[in-house]
């Protein structure tokens, strides 16, 4: 059985460490706040905040105080703010230990794509850019294949990228794979997939 | 000097010119100075050139000058949630020009501080590197990027003293700082002016030598996506 959303995320959280600054991007690496546990993480919000809490209750929503997915939200007891540039600057200088993002392509080079389909509405991306540039480990969280059965893994990315080079382990609905120099390892199976069933699934070279 | 002007079209007169490069704060619609925007739209200044990380929504924040076809170019990061911006730019009557987040704060940051480029991991090997000086430091290869200096820069706080001292109010700080710092003048519209000496000068998040003009006003303070749970879950 592949792993399902939740699965996954909590996959993700098992990456990281005790004391480790994150930043989580939208989708399923948002539910990764869900299963750390009794890890001491703090969620950096590249918006300008150092220690995101949970969603306020209604009522208590406060327009001063929302997510870089521009949800509201509430701060903690360790909470800090600061300006954009600061932000960017512990991203940039890698002071944030790991982003967990979702994507649309990832290569066995660890080329990342998520922010662009050409010919496709754009929206722009973000901070998508600085964060694989700049964190310590990238970690991604998608689907192994699209929503024809492609694979999503690739030697070369098709779509513009969003870095290149920067991905450091790749976890899908399949299984775990590390980027090597070589190629990609699987380091882990979901249950009753195999690791044929991976390759099967994987256009990109699995050493 | 006097800083506090009694209006936002007061606090903007004589600074407005057509083809205009303005450096606006905020982040989606949290922190933005909207009463400045509503007053340039009323300016009806025209083909102007915003560095803003975002664009507004149709009825809000820079949306309305989109609206009124006062801007020329976008210079941003994610302009997602904006549907006229979109017919404009896809019918080519509006310029964007895409930066990387950290990329365009750090522009502002700098600019502001005197310094006309600098070199950055970010966008190696994208889109974004195209055209740009790459230079190799330590066996990693970086992007020049310029600094911004912007005509003027509009931006809102939650607090200021009349000498311009600003206090903003947590996620609300976002892009503020830098782009003031990045104007050649700046101009900040606040909820609270407080007397002089109120303010702890350990906790000014910016200090006074960055804002020329001053004005206190009512803000909407739009949510763009409200996010709750119920209480019985705690």
């Amino acid at each position: 059985m592949p792993w399902d959303r939740n699965q996954m995320a909590e996959r993700a959280a098992q990456e990281l460490e005790d004391g480790m600054y994150v930043n989580l991007g939208i989708g399923i690496p948002t539910l990764v706040s869900n299963f750390v546990g009794d890890k001491d993480i703090t969620l950096q919000s590249e918006n300008g905040m150092l220690g995101m809490g949970p969603f306020p209750f209604e009522g208590d929503e406060d327009a001063d105080l929302i997510t870089a997915g521009k949800q509201t939200i509430t701060e903690l007891s360790r909470t800090s703010y600061f300006d954009s540039a600061q932000s960017f600057g512990m991203i940039r200088g890698g002071k944030i230990a790991a982003a967990i993002l979702g994507a649309m392509e990832v290569s066995e080079k660890g080329d990342l794509a998520n922010w662009m389909i050409p010919g496709k509405l754009v929206k722009g991306m973000g901070g998508a850019m600085d964060l694989v540039a700049g964190v310590g480990r990238v970690i991604v969280v998608m689907d192994h294949t699209n929503k024809h059965g492609e694979s999503k893994v690739l030697k070369e990315c098709t779509l513009p990228l969003t870095g290149k080079g920067v991905v450091d382990l790749i976890i899908t609905n399949l299984g775990v794979l590390e980027v090597g120099h070589k190629g990609l390892h699987i380091l882990e199976t979901a249950p009753d997939v195999s690791r044929d069933d991976i390759r099967a699934a994987t256009e990109a070279t699995i050493v | 000097m006097q800083k506090v002007y009694g209006s936002a079209e007061e606090a903007l007169e004589g600074l407005l010119f057509d083809g205009m490069f303005i450096a606006a704060g905020g982040f989606g619609l949290c922190g933005i100075p909207e009463l400045l925007l509503k007053a340039i739209e009323k300016a009806g200044t025209k083909d102007l050139t915003f560095a803003s990380n975002n664009a507004g929504v149709d009825d809000f924040g820079i949306g309305i000058l989109l609206q009124t076809r006062q801007v020329k170019k976008m210079i941003s990061s994610y302009v997602g949630e904006n549907a006229e911006f979109m017919r404009q730019y896809l019918s080519g009557e509006l310029e964007l020009e895409f930066n990387p987040q950290g990329t365009l704060a750090e522009r502002m940051r700098a600019g502001g501080c005197g310094i006309p480029g600098f070199y950055t991991k970010t966008g190696v090997g994208t889109v974004i590197a195209e055209g740009k000086e790459h230079k190799d430091f330590d066996g990693e290869t970086y992007i020049l990027e310029r600094g911004i200096v912007a005509d003027l820069a509009i931006v809102k706080a939650w607090k200021a003293d009349d000498t311009g001292n600003l206090v903003f109010r947590k996620t609300a700080r976002n892009f503020n700082p830098p782009a003031a710092m990045c104007g050649k003048v700046c101009v900040a519209e606040v909820e609270e002016i407080v007397p002089r000496g109120s303010l702890d000068p350990d906790g000014i998040h910016l200090p006074g030598v960055y804002v020329h003009r001053l004005i206190q006003g009512e803000h909407e303070k739009r949510i763009e996506q409200r996010t709750t749970r119920k209480r019985e879950e705690a």
